[in-house]
Formats: structure tokens, C-alpha cells, sequence
């Protein structure tokens, strides 16, 4: 048992540190502007533009419902017209975001993850390296840039149409005063809110990206791994996503009190 | 020139190299011969730096590549090409993106002359033509020819060939013999070609090293060990099995 525990946590361990070191050399990469033009627009075009029909209906819908659960309790102590308030800020700050990235990284992750695992077992990263290649710059570059240019970008989608499918319920199912509805979202939803939001999934797009090619990159040979490789990459960004969106929660509230 | 010096290597507990040295000239076509598991393309894979060594040294044109970090090791790669034993092209892509990758990549080219190299590459080939079809498009044996176009559209100076005839017919591994020979003919390149096709080693080397358990057992050229009459080089030449795998298969 401790053998296990041992080795489990020592695996863990050397996983960060391969992660970290890809990390380092993506950033380092990024910054002497390695990848191609090319790439990087068509990577911004398969996570964000192919993303976008899922990321608008999770926006959507999570905006009515959030208005719906909103209301039936704010309806017992008279406070109706404060329910958009309540959409607006948890839209802007946490669930456009969060959500947003939860759904990017079942898709773009798991797909980033399955091209690479599929590259690898071909021997096709190899080639990339006896091309005189570095994978880092061709393939991981290319698509964390991508996926932190495009992430804010959907979460911006996400949020305004959700406010605004969330308006709608309000207004025209629910019976609120549209005026005092609109007035009292933005009231209580600040520019900071927004910027909350976007600084956040600005860091999801980066976790989704390199979770998807490290577990592309390091997965085990065969269908299996390539298998495994996809799951793992979905699992670890949404329980990555999760976790840090709690610490970068607290972090940007102190300091924004700092600050101001 | 590439020179191995005492190179050991394991994957877990399994040892697959156990000190091995070699050393391949420039200009000669050496042959890595030894059975299917033996280590020959691990071996192949270190002469490039796809992988590094538990200890020993690999030296091209003396620089010392296995203490090299991955970008100082793409310097080195620009002298080699290599093909694959499953070609491993980049299936997202045609066979002129793929031939033409390290072009794009590393010269700064127009793309007519890209296209006029991707042309020539794909002449020298026999593949003239199919600079549109994808990989999957492709038969086992021209998939090869794309994957040695890629290789040598830059002109490297050494040139890595992993089992460049498994599981091809023998009229095509026939084909794919001669172009390897016509590219180092042609290009003056190094040639390195691991199998275990004996037909196609007596052709392609001027130099075959026999790697058997974990270590360069023999070498010499190809007459030389062909006619040897030592017990083990003799057993793999012959392609024959001792009683006891006999009984296991």
C-alpha cells in the first residue's frame, strides 16, 4: 500500500514537472514568435469559431435558468427587479467563464489531445524532430496562443447571451419590469466583473491547451493510450479548471482591494 | 561521419543495448542487420537523437550529440533525413506539403521554387504527379517513396532508412532498393538502412553491422559476412530457427 502511494504520488510528482518544463518551453517559445501565422489562425479558427455553437447554448441556457432559480427566490422577499443583478455578475464572474471552459475542454482538449496521442503513436512527432522541428514551437505554440485568444473571445459570447437570454425569461416568461430588469443588472455588474471574467478564462485557455498536448505528447503507444490520453486530458483541464478558479477567484479579490 | 561509442540503453528493466560500438564514414551505405526486437531501430533512432542514451556517446562529425538539449540537437538534424518504417507522413496533409515541410520550414523560398523542388523530389521518386493525393490515398510502398522524397528534398548528408522494406511485396522492395541506391548515388549522401531483409542488406550496404545480443556482433562488407562461417551469422543469413523456437512457435 505505501509502495503504491509511493509510486502513485512519485508519478504525480514527475507529471507536474513534465508539464511545467513544457509549459516553460511553450511561454519561452511564444515569445521569441516560433509559430507560424498560419497554424495559429487555423487553430483560432477550430477552437474558436467550431466551438462556438456549444459555448453559445451553454451561455444561453444557463442564463434562463440561473434568471428562473434566481427569481423563485428573490419572488418570496420582493426583490424581482435585483434578479439580473445576481445573472450579471455570476454570469460575468464565475458560470461564462467556468462554463465556458468546462465545455471548450471537453472539446478542444479532448480533440488536441487525440491529434497528438494519434501523432505520436504514428511516429509522426518523430518525423516532426528529424524534420528539425521542435514540437513545442509547431505543434503546442500554435494552439495554446490559440486557445488564450480564443477563450476570452467565447466567453464574451457566452456572457452577453446569456444576460440577454436570461432578459428574456425575466421579462417576457416571468413577468419582471424589463426596465428596473436592465437598470438593476447594470447597476450591480461592474467593469470589473468583466475583466474578473476574462482574465480568468484567459488562464483556462491556457490550461486547456497544454493539458491537451502534454497528454498528446506523453501518451502511451497503441489505440489504448491514445484512448486513455483523451479522457485523462478532459478529466485533469476540468478538475484544473475548477480547482484554480477558486484560488484565482480569491487572488483577484485581493487584488482588486489592493489596488484600489 | 557518426560514431557510437559504448552505448547502453534500457526501456524498465529490459536491456536493449548493451555497448555498442560503430562507426559509419562518410559516403559509405552501412546496413544494421539482427533479428525482429533486437534493438536495430533504437540503435537508429540514437544516431539522430530521437533518443537519448542511459550512457555512451554518439558523435556526428565529432559534435557529441548525446549531451545535446533538443534545440541544440535540430542544428545537428538538418544533416539528416530519415524514413520511417511506417513512413509516418503527416496525414493532415498532402504528399507536396509533406515533402515540401522542411523546405517551408527552415529555407526561404518562393513557392515556385518550392513547388520545383517538391517536383524534382517527387521525380527522383518515381511519384511524379501525386503532389495533390493525401497519405491515405497512398499504397504501403508509395507512402515509402513520399516518405524518402520528404527526406531528402533538403539534402541532408546522412540518410536513416527504418526497415524501409517491411511489408512490401518483393517486387516493390525490389524498387525501393534501387531508388536507396540511386539516392546515394545521386546525392552522395551517408546512408544508414536498418532491416532484416538479407536480400535487400546484400544490395543496399557497403557496410553491414550485425547487432545481436545487445551488441555489434560482426560487421564487414556485405561478401565478407555473407560468407561467414561463424555459427550465429550464419543461423540469421540462413533464416534458421533453433529447436527450441521451433518448438515455441
Amino acid at each position: 500500500m505505501n509502495f503504491l502511494a509511493q509510486t502513485w504520488v512519485g508519478d504525480w510528482l514527475a507529471g507536474l514537472g513534465r508539464v511545467a518544463v513544457m509549459s516553460r518551453d511553450a511561454i519561452a517559445s511564444c515569445l521569441t514568435f516560433k509559430a507560424s501565422r498560419r497554424d495559429l489562425f487555423y487553430q483560432i479558427y477550430f477552437i474558436g469559431i467550431k466551438s462556438q455553437a456549444v459555448v453559445l447554448v451553454t451561455g444561453a441556457f444557463t442564463g434562463m435558468v440561473l434568471t428562473a432559480q434566481t427569481y423563485f427566490q428573490f419572488h418570496k422577499v420582493k426583490m424581482d427587479t435585483a434578479t439580473l443583478g445576481v445573472v450579471g455578475v455570476a454570469m460575468c464572474d464565475e458560470l461564462g467563464p467556468v462554463l465556458t471552459a468546462l465545455m471548450v475542454a471537453g472539446r478542444v482538449g479532448a480533440a488536441i489531445a487525440a491529434e497528438l496521442g494519434t501523432m505520436r503513436v504514428t511516429e509522426q512527432i518523430d518525423a516532426l524532430r528529424t524534420l528539425a522541428t521542435h514540437p513545442i514551437d509547431y505543434l503546442v505554440v500554435p494552439r495554446l496562443l490559440a486557445s488564450m485568444i480564443a477563450l476570452p473571445l467565447l466567453t464574451i459570447e457566452s456572457i452577453v447571451l446569456g444576460i440577454f437570454s436570461g432578459y428574456l425569461v425575466g421579462s417576457q416568461l416571468l413577468g419582471i419590469d424589463p426596465v428596473y430588469l436592465f437598470y438593476n443588472m447594470l447597476k450591480y455588474t461592474g467593469d470589473i466583473d468583466v475583466i474578473f471574467g476574462l482574465i480568468k478564462s484567459f488562464v483556462y485557455g491556457g490550461i486547456i491547451a497544454l493539458i491537451g498536448c502534454y497528454k498528446g505528447l506523453s501518451c502511451n503507444m497503441g489505440a489504448e493510450g491514445v484512448g486513455r490520453a483523451t479522457t485523462e486530458a478532459v478529466v485533469y483541464s476540468s478538475i484544473t479548471i475548477l480547482i484554480t478558479n477558486f484560488f484565482l477567484t480569491l487572488f483577484l479579490q485581493r487584488l482588486y482591494v489592493i489596488i484600489s | 561521419m557518426i560514431e557510437v561509442r559504448q552505448l547502453y540503453r534500457s526501456f524498465g528493466t529490459q536491456l536493449v543495448l548493451g555497448g555498442v560500438d560503430l562507426r559509419i564514414d562518410s559516403g559509405e551505405s552501412a546496413v544494421i542487420i539482427g533479428r525482429s526486437g533486437g534493438g536495430k531501430s533504437v540503435l537508429l533512432k540514437h544516431l539522430i537523437g530521437l533518443l537519448k542514451p542511459d550512457s555512451g556517446e554518439v558523435l556526428v562529425d565529432g559534435d557529441l550529440i548525446t549531451k545535446m538539449n533538443e534545440r541544440q540537437l535540430l542544428r545537428v538534424r538538418r544533416k539528416f533525413g530519415m524514413v520511417f518504417q511506417g513512413a509516418a507522413l503527416f496525414d493532415s496533409m498532402t504528399v507536396a506539403e509533406n515533402v515540401a515541410f522542411g523546405l517551408r520550414r527552415h529555407e526561404h523560398l518562393t513557392e515556385a521554387e518550392v513547388a520545383k523542388r517538391v517536383c524534382a523530389a517527387l521525380e527522383m521518386v518515381d511519384l511524379p504527379g501525386t503532389q495533390k493525393k493525401k497519405p491515405a490515398e497512398l499504397s504501403g510502398g508509395m507512402r515509402k517513396r513520399v516518405g524518402l522524397a520528404r527526406a531528402i528534398i533538403y539534402e541532408p548528408r546522412f540518410v536513416l532508412y527504418d526497415e524501409p522494406t517491411t511489408g512490401l511485396d518483393p517486387i516493390v522492395s525490389d524498387s525501393i532498393d534501387k531508388l536507396i541506391i540511386r539516392v546515394r548515388d545521386q546525392l552522395k549522401v551517408t546512408s544508414v538502412v536498418v532491416t532484416h531483409d538479407m536480400r535487400s542488406a546484400r544490395r543496399v550496404g557497403n557496410h553491414v553491422f550485425m547487432l545481436h545480443n545487445k551488441k555489434i556482433y560482426a560487421h564487414g562488407a556485405p561478401e565478407e559476412l555473407f560468407t561467414s562461417q561463424d555459427p550465429i551469422v550464419r543461423q540469421f543469413i540462413d533464416g534458421v530457427a533453433d529447436t527450441k523456437e521451433e518448438i515455441e512457435l
